[in-house]
């Protein structure tokens, strides 16, 4: 018997320890030698918290197991594939029993087809999976209108946020007579709390490539270029890995299947600016610029990177397109609702009990993705609200996770879809400090050009700081509103544009968690430490001594099993006392309430 | 903005800033990768190699400042021989992030953007990288360390560098 073992090596795996996991089965099998035993790599499924994950596969039948350590890697070898005993503590699920495995029940996988199936770094293994079929199709057996045409019925709209329809893009970019045409993947994925790109590039980059091209020859593109966030290094790694090998092949390049049609593809490191997600800051970074928007129209499409006219996508939005040229566009509209065809890919993080990659259909509710999917909150604690989009997104309460997953219903709640981070908070996050940390994102992240984004993301904080330090005064919900309007309306790109969403999702969610920082000097989640106030309980404290000692700054005294006295005037409410105690002694409480 | 460093290059450093814009001489839009290569080269971007790629370059001095000091990547100081991340992203906020930055500079006494006095480590937060799974994380170099809700385990970490 032949046995398969594929370590899951995305980042999340490698930071999970999945380098030690791959190197304790090389060991031990050259230790043991065993043989018919190969040993691949693959991308992530998706299933984060879970990881290492590794797939044990034979002949007849395949094991995914999760949590793997190198020590684990050793009993695989020896009970599954020595003596064929499946490590039952250990297993997640069986291949083609997915069903069974509330996280994976009810995900749909498009983007995410290959990703943690296949080896990115072989492109034998993306084509024996189907791979660049589409473009084959699309190259001998389809006119660029007709490729253009299916994209349109599919439904398919721009993955990155703004969910502009594909298609019509595409057409646009078509009808430019000017020559060369550019096309670009946007892969600077910003968003703290978002990392599908990331993990699409490194789990099935040919699925990226294989878009871009199809997108090339609809709109009339000889070159393309895909710019990728620098912090991103696997990413970068395995495009390199891939574009090589598709030139070799000659899937890319000139005369690609012998039709005459040629495509280049050229990638582009970012150097950290999150602006740069923006198309025209993305185009003058690309130039070697600032990365600083400007005015639209002219509209890339027709006056783009060089002045050329030139199409941007997504990344998903691009790993969408072989699947829809493969499968039909049918298929693909056939899940969603209203205007929101297809599938999203989520990244499902914070205080959630099953966090990762998630690809759901359109239209699913937020309640089935965190509780169905997610399994709920992960720290016991009742959920309090869901941030959606990013920094350019927003907060949603418990009471409308019945909104479905669709570009307009998410609109109407003054969040977004944005490019998918999706962030669970529960009831120790103060919403009043979420809101600040994406206004210091976001000011930080300003460009500088327009006034009301540089200096009213700057006054906006201010008032978030001042709040959260107690120091709030009456008129200061009404004066981030106002702010936030002309922000809004005054700033020229979508960072601006955008950039008091999540202070005015929380005003409208959250109000009255402002009005008791500012009128009571109260957090309500007890998070903000100027609000906040820790004693001893007197019937609780044993004497251990344990926070006296761990206090940094002397501030609790008492004798060896006596009760302990914490000076108000000295705490600097750094929280250590509270974590250290082992009989739940320390009581934290914010204007005289303690939750 | 950090003060520019303006120490002569070195017989060497000058070789490699004149190879770097040779090789990227050629391709439009040249200048980002051409200041990421040479900060990969010396480390950092001293004042003297930036004057030196903008004449190469036939550019503004301006124009090249303006660049380096746009993105956060580039660094016009010396860094530390590893560089942390401190992860502030929403995930890891909501996961403690702020005590584990407290928690590495504390250890380190140094604050976030300072570089260790033996000039070992450099210390910075990041917007997000990516991990949220494992959050709250921190990076060193290319590794990355996760799950540290307790921050008692950053001193063995830093330990290991």
């Amino acid at each position: 018997m032949t046995y398969t073992i594929s370590v899951g090596l995305g980042t999340c795996g490698v930071s999970a320890g999945g380098l030690k996991v791959l190197a304790a089965f090389r060991q031990e099998c050259a230790a043991t030698g065993l043989s018919g035993i190969t040993i691949r790599e693959t991308g992530c499924r998706g299933i984060c918290h879970r990881e290492v994950i590794v797939e044990v596969r034979n002949e007849t039948n395949a094991v995914v197991y999760a949590e793997v350590t190198p020590a684990d890697a050793v009993r695989i070898l020896t009970e599954h594939v020595g003596q064929g005993h499946v490590l039952a503590d250990k297993v997640l699920y069986e291949p083609g029993r997915e069903a069974e495995l509330p996280y994976l029940e009810h995900q749909m996988r498009v983007v995410l087809r290959n990703c943690g199936e296949i080896d990115p770094k072989q492109i034998s293994e993306y084509e024996a999976r189907g791979g660049y079929q589409a473009l084959r199709k699309v190259l001998t057996a389809m006119t660029p209108e007709q490729v253009i045409d299916e994209i349109c019925a599919s439904g398919l709209r721009g993955r990155g946020g703004a969910g502009f329809p594909t298609g019509t893009k595409w057409k646009l970019a078509k009808q430019e007579k000017a020559t060369p045409k550019y096309i670009i993947c946007n892969a600077d994925e910003g968003d703290p709390g978002a990392f599908m790109d990331r993990s699409t590039l490194e789990g099935d980059p040919h699925a990226v490539l294989e878009g871009m091209a199809i997108g090339a020859y609809a709109v009339g593109a000889e070159k393309g270029v895909i710019y990728v966030r620098a912090e991103y290094p696997m990413a970068v790694q395995h495009l390199n890995t891939a574009i090589d090998a598709a030139e070799q092949r000659g899937l890319l390049g000139d005369n690609i299947m012998g039709t005459g049609f040629n495509f280049h593809v050229k990638i582009k490191e970012g150097a950290g600016a999150f602006v740069c997600g923006e198309e025209t800051a993305l185009i003058a970074s690309v130039e070697g610029r600032r990365g600083m928007p400007r005015f639209r129209p002219p509209f890339p499409a027709q006056s783009g990177l060089w002045g050329h006219p030139t199409n941007i996508n997504n990344v998903e939005t691009f790993a969408c397109v072989p699947w829809i040229i493969n499968n039909g566009a049918a298929q693909f509209n056939q899940w969603g609702v209203g205007r929101s065809r297809g599938t999203k890919v989520f990244a499902l993080a914070g205080k959630i009990a099953r966090g990762g990659l998630v690809e759901v259909p359109m239209g699913m509710t937020l309640r089935q993705i965190v509780y169905d999917v997610g399994g709920g909150t992960s720290s016991g604690l009742p959920f309090k609200a869901v941030q959606l989009g990013g920094p350019s997104g927003g907060c949603l309460p418990a009471e409308l996770l019945d909104t479905p997953i669709d570009y307009e219903s998410l609109n109407q709640t003054g969040a977004i879809m944005g490019s998918g981070g999706m962030v669970v908070l529960d009831t120790s996050s103060c919403m009043v400090d979420i809101a600040r940390f994406f206004l210091n994102f976001t000011q930080n992240e300003s460009c500088g050009k327009c006034t009301f984004c540089r200096v009213g993301t700057k006054r906006m904080l201010e008032i978030l700081e001042r709040i959260c330090n107690g120091n709030g005064q009456r008129g200061d919900i009404e004066l981030l509103e106002n702010l936030a309007l002309q922000i809004k309306m005054s700033s020229l790109c979508g960072l601006g544009q955008t950039a008091p969403n999540p202070v005015l999702t929380t005003v409208r969610y959250f109000r009255s968690e402002y009005e008791a920082h500012i009128n009571e000097k109260r957090c309500p989640a007890l998070y903000c430490k100027p609000l906040l106030r820790f004693d001893i309980s007197p019937e609780k404290c044993t004497g251990c001594t344990l926070c006296a000692r761990k206090c940094p700054v002397n501030a609790i005294h008492g004798e060896r099993k006596n009760v302990h006295i914490l000076s108000q005037d000295r705490c600097i409410k750094c929280g250590e006392c509270l974590r250290v105690c082992k009989f739940d002694a320390v009581l934290v409480s914010s204007g005289g309430r303690s939750s | 903005m950090s003060a520019i460093d303006m120490r002569p290059l070195d017989q060497e450093e000058l070789f490699a800033v004149d190879d770097i814009v040779a090789r990227n001489n050629r391709s439009p839009g040249g200048l980002i990768p051409v200041l990421q290569q040479v900060q990969t080269a010396l480390g950092y971007l001293p004042g003297q190699a930036l004057r030196r790629i903008a004449a190469s370059l036939n550019m503004p001095e301006a124009n090249v400042l303006g660049v380096a000091t746009f993105y956060t990547q580039f660094s016009l100081t010396p860094k530390g021989e590893h560089i942390i991340r401190v992860c502030k992203g929403t995930a890891c906020h909501v996961g403690g992030a702020d005590r584990v930055s407290e928690k590495v500079q504390d250890t380190l006494g140094v604050n976030v953007g300072g570089t260790t006095a033996d000039g070992k480590f450099t210390v910075t937060e990041v917007a997000c990288l990516g991990c949220c799974s494992l959050a709250p994380v921190l990076m060193i170099d290319d590794e990355v360390h996760g799950r540290l809700q307790n921050t008692d385990k950053v001193p063995g970490i830093l330990k290991t560098y």
